[in-house]
């Protein structure tokens, strides 16, 4: 397999000008909070990068990731990029197909092992030895083994890899778990999502490119530069909320003149993401935006985490049922237990002996 | 049959009824009973707080009507109820507690706490843990008729003395009477112008009314003691003397505990109801009055004021009747402050004047009837019950306040009876 | 794992807290009422019902003359008792959540009112807490479930104080812990004086029906 050409050289073959570099390079900086002179550290880096092997493993998942990164609305950049990163394996993007794929797949790895970096989408299934999700008559699980040992890191992309995602959910008959349930003994990093904001996974890239090593994660996992606050945190609609102002219906008053959702089942104060900065569709907008509230879908089990339309006070389970039932219950039981307290009391009243007043004068 | 530890605990297990456990379960430790019971109020010491009178009484609910005790005591980890508790307990239940009912005026909650209290002394007595004082008048009560051994041959001369002073007869043992008048023990051997006074007024209002010679005494030890049986047997008394003279009414005395035992828990004690009706003796000088039969001529200019007995008016249900007839024998009439059902004990209640060895603390706690007579500055207390006016000359006297008269209010509506037929002989 | 805690308190936990809260309290108010009355056989003067619904409600509000030390218990224990019910009730989180359970709702009051009533409930338990520790009375009636449940009655006030504010811990974690401090209320409370929040309705019929019965209006 032929040298990788550096970033730099393949910028100057496309005719990507220095300065729109630079740009890229300045936004990256500060959608991580990085320091200034970030900027110019990320540029120098980029330049000089050797386009590090990347294998994209896709098992159980329904592609929205990469439809996500694709769909990414810095086009020019963003797709070189991509293309700068040598992506040696990925289902959708490839030309290859069939034994010729797998092929490439596993020289990739034979040449680069110990430096590739691993991007697994889709949740891995368990149940009846792994056959829910196979390529090429392997196992997910067996393939994320394999590729895991030669990685330098693995970014699991998309909240089914990071945590199970939709087929995790109860009752989870494919045995579904995430990329980190299987493999503990890499660097992982989670970037969740249902799909993930594009400019996060490039974002995570760039700065793996540019520092050679991870960025700052939280307890989940999740690069704290995009997952660090809570949509509600960083909502344009918050006023409304401290306010007390809530939609009650999609439509009505209140959702046109742009009140909080809240009541309508968003998900925003317990979900961390950037899309209330960062937004989507190149800073079109997000959810919210768009009169829909949060679904929480860059946390774990936000499928089971009750109705997307239930605001977060409502039980994420039958609570009405189960108190008719304990009234039944507790009334069930205080019949049977007064009837013996009453009986215990009439035995009191009829053993009790008449006072006289002899007993008064201790005779 | 001895009076023991288990026997008072079998007779508490008996006692506890949906109220009792109610009311234990909704304690909520507020302290504010210790604010209405003059026992606190007047001496600031805590264990006088009503509801704590009640612990021997809660510990045995909570240990034999509770899931949370019965588990308790199953795992041996609760505190039985011993005769030691019983005998702590009985001064806070017979010396500090005049079964005055303040407290259950202000519980939050609204615990009935004299209701429990009352149920509390079922255990005490039958445990033997009762003051030696009242066991005494009880026994006097039972086998001599009277706490103060005050008899018929008591009675007739007393009712000799009556006809005498004006010149009207007494009534005794007379069948197919309307009206049965019980008096009480203190009113005959003490303040005995009342019987005058009662001829007098039922002559005015034509009265058809009588004595009875084996049910004149309405004062109950029973009651005070807390024994039903006891209680049962001096009420029955009454009751055998009404049935036998075939009356419609019986009138109950200006005696506190009399009526509470005679009006309310009489039906109870013997086990069936009346066949005649019960009447407080204010509430039917009320109801003459209301008739036009009651005709006062003069007035008393005397400033005075009316000392509500607990078991008339909180307990009783007495309130506005002795006001109408103040209002129309004293034109100075003023009330004292929280007059009313919300008035404070005389101090002597509830058999704590029978109890020697309450007698320092009831006397201490007068302070709170010498405040609210500080505040209307009156001449004259006026009263319906005898103990109650006993208990208030008392206290006056050792509050040093013997200038200011009590008088009972019988006596003085009959003081002021219009003159229609003065006695016609001597 | 905040997540999961969170789904657990929102889901299961809740479940456990309402079937024993429902069978707790039930059982405690039927059996109770079961153990019976007696009927008195004297004659009535008034009503017994009139004169215990009667009581039921004016006992909140008619008592006799306090001292100083009684008139703070009254005061403190209505701050606390109308802040907690007012920050329960109309707070619009809250609505959201019994509107879910029960199916009925009603108008939120504006969240800088609840903020008040929240607060002033929290100052007055305070308050009524240390007078437990420094009044002589209550010092004599108190023992260790009088300090527990004013604990667990106190810590869903103060972390819903925090959580609305997001003082100290993420959203997620306040919203657990508040959560979490209603389930142990509820888990704790059948077997404790707080069983009064019902049974306070029951004594004071009792109390005003002797009354009634006897024709005194108190």
């Amino acid at each position: 397999m032929k040298e990788h050409e550096t970033l730099g050289q393949r910028l100057q073959e496309q005719g990507i000008s220095r300065r729109s570099f630079l740009k890229f390079c300045a936004a990256m900086a500060t959608m991580m909070a990085l320091p200034p002179g970030s900027a110019q550290a990320i540029a120098a880096a980029l330049v000089q990068a050797k386009r590090p092997s990347v294998i994209w493993l896709s098992f159980q998942e329904c592609t929205g990731c990469t439809e996500s990164l694709t769909r990414s609305h810095s086009p020019t950049l963003e797709s070189l990029i991509f293309d700068m990163i040598s992506l040696d394996y990925h289902h959708t993007l490839q030309a290859a197909s069939g034994f010729g794929a797998e092929q490439a797949r596993e020289e990739a790895m034979q040449a680069f092992y110990g430096k590739y970096l691993l991007l697994v989408d889709g949740s891995i299934p368990l149940n009846d030895g792994g056959v829910y999700s196979t390529i090429a008559g392997r196992t997910n699980l067996d393939l994320l083994q394999e590729a895991a040992k030669g990685a330098a890191a693995i970014v699991a992309v998309g909240s089914c890899a990071a945590f199970g995602g939709l087929p995790n959910a109860q009752p989870n008959p494919t045995g579904a778990v995430a990329v980190s349930d299987i493999v503990k003994d890499k660097p992982i990093i989670n970037i969740s999502g249902c799909p993930p904001i594009p400019a996060v996974i490039t974002g995570v890239l760039a700065h793996y490119l540019t520092f050679g090593a991870l960025p700052a994660l939280d307890a989940l996992g999740r690069p704290k530069a995009f997952y660090g606050e809570t949509i509600h945190d960083r909502c344009y609609r918050r006023p409304m909320y401290e306010q007390g102002k809530f939609a009650k219906t999609f439509d009505d008053e209140g959702a046109r003149n742009g009140w909080c959702l809240y009541e309508l089942g968003c998900k925003g104060p317990t979900t961390h993401n950037a899309c209330a900065t960062t937004k989507w569709n190149g800073g079109a907008g997000f959810p919210i935006e768009a009169g829909h509230g949060c679904i929480g879908c860059s946390e774990p089990k936000f499928w089971d985490a009750g109705s997307f339309y239930a605001p977060l006070p409502a039980p994420a389970a039958d609570v009405s049922s189960v108190a008719k039932a304990a009234a039944v219950i507790g009334a069930g039981a205080a019949v049977a237990v007064s009837a013996m307290d009453r009986a215990k009391r009439q035995q009191a009243q009829r053993t009790r002996e008449k006072l006289t007043i002899a007993d008064l004068k201790g005779e | 049959m001895a009076t023991t530890l288990q026997r008072g605990i079998n007779t508490l297990l008996g006692q506890i009824d949906a109220p009792v456990a109610t009311f234990f379960s909704s304690c909520v430790h507020c302290g504010l009973c210790a604010d209405a019971c003059l026992f606190y109020t007047e001496t600031k010491d805590p264990k006088y707080t009503p509801i704590r009178k009640l612990e021997p009484l809660r510990r045995l609910w909570q240990q034999e009507y509770t899931f949370w005790g019965k588990l308790m005591k199953k795992v041996g980890l609760s505190k039985p109820v011993t005769d030691d508790d019983l005998a702590a307990w009985e001064p806070l239940v017979y010396d500090s507690c005049t079964l005055c009912g303040r407290c259950s005026l202000v519980c939050p909650v609204g615990n009935d706490i004299v209701y429990m209290v009352r149920k509390m002394r079922e255990g005490m007595v039958a445990s033997g843990h009762a003051p030696e004082g009242l066991k005494g008048a009880t026994q006097r009560a039972i086998e001599l008729g009277s706490p103060m051994g005050v008899n018929l041959n008591t009675l007739k001369a007393q009712i000799k003395h009556a006809e005498k002073e004006t010149g009207l007869t007494v009534p005794l043992d007379v069948e197919g009477a309307d009206y049965m008048l019980v008096l009480s023990s203190a009113e005959i051997a003490e303040y005995n112008d009342i019987i005058g006074a009662v001829t007098r007024i039922f002559k005015q209002a034509n009265v058809s009314w009588t004595l009875a010679s084996d049910g004149f005494e309405g004062t109950n030890s029973g009651i005070q003691i807390g024994s039903s049986d006891l209680a049962a047997e001096l009420v029955g008394r009454i009751v055998h003397a009404a049935e036998r003279l075939k009356v419609k009414y019986v009138i109950s005395p200006e005696c506190g505990h009399a009526f509470t035992a005679l009006r309310w828990e009489g039906p109870n004690l013997i086990g069936r109801p009346y066949p005649f009706k019960v009447l407080h003796i204010i509430e039917l000088l009320d109801q003459l009055r209301s008739e036009g039969r009651l005709k006062t001529a003069s007035v008393d200019q005397t400033r005075m004021t009316f000392h509500d007995p607990c078991q008339m008016v909180r307990r009783g249900g007495v309130i506005e009747q002795p006001r109408n007839l103040l209002k129309q024998v004293a034109p100075n009439f003023v009330e004292m402050p929280d007059a009313g059902v919300q008035n404070w004990c005389c101090g002597g209640g509830g058999g704590v004047s029978a109890n020697h060895r309450a007698e320092p603390v009831r006397i201490k706690v007068f302070s709170r009837k010498k405040a609210q007579l500080d505040a209307v500055d009156v001449k004259t207390i006026v009263t319906s019950c005898s103990n109650c006016r006993s208990m208030l000359l008392d206290g006056l006297e050792h509050n040093h306040m013997d200038d200011i008269e009590v008088i009972g209010l019988t006596e003085l509506v009959a003081e002021h009876l219009a003159d229609e037929q003065k006695g016609s002989a001597a | 794992m905040d997540q999961e805690m969170l789904l657990w308190v929102r889901g299961t936990g809740l479940q456990i807290a309402a079937a024993v809260f429902v069978i707790g309290m039930a059982y405690r108010m039927l059996h109770l009422l079961l153990l019976g009355r007696r009927q008195s056989l004297a004659e009535a003067r008034g009503s017994e019902w009139s004169g215990g619904l009667r009581t039921m409600l004016r006992r909140s509000f008619v008592l006799p003359r306090l001292s100083a030390r009684g008139k703070f218990t009254v005061i403190a224990g209505y701050l606390f008792h109308l802040g907690f019910f007012i920050t329960f009730f109309f707070l619009s989180q809250h609505i959201d959540l019994l509107r879910a359970v029960l199916g009925v709702h009603w108008p939120a009051l504006p969240r800088g009112v609840i903020d008040m009533t929240a607060v002033l409930s929290i100052a007055a338990m305070i308050a009524l807490l240390v007078h437990r520790f420094i009044d002589p009375v209550k010092r004599m009636l108190s023992d260790y479930q009088d300090y527990l449940t004013w604990l667990l009655s106190f810590l869903p006030l103060l972390t819903g104080f925090m959580l609305l504010r997001e003082i100290g811990f993420q959203y997620v974690t306040l919203l657990t812990l508040h959560i979490l401090s209603v389930e142990l209320l509820l888990i704790v409370a059948p077997f404790t004086k707080l069983a009064h929040m019902f049974s306070t309705f029951i004594a004071r019929w009792y109390n005003g029906a002797v009354n009634g019965f006897k024709g005194i209006e108190a």
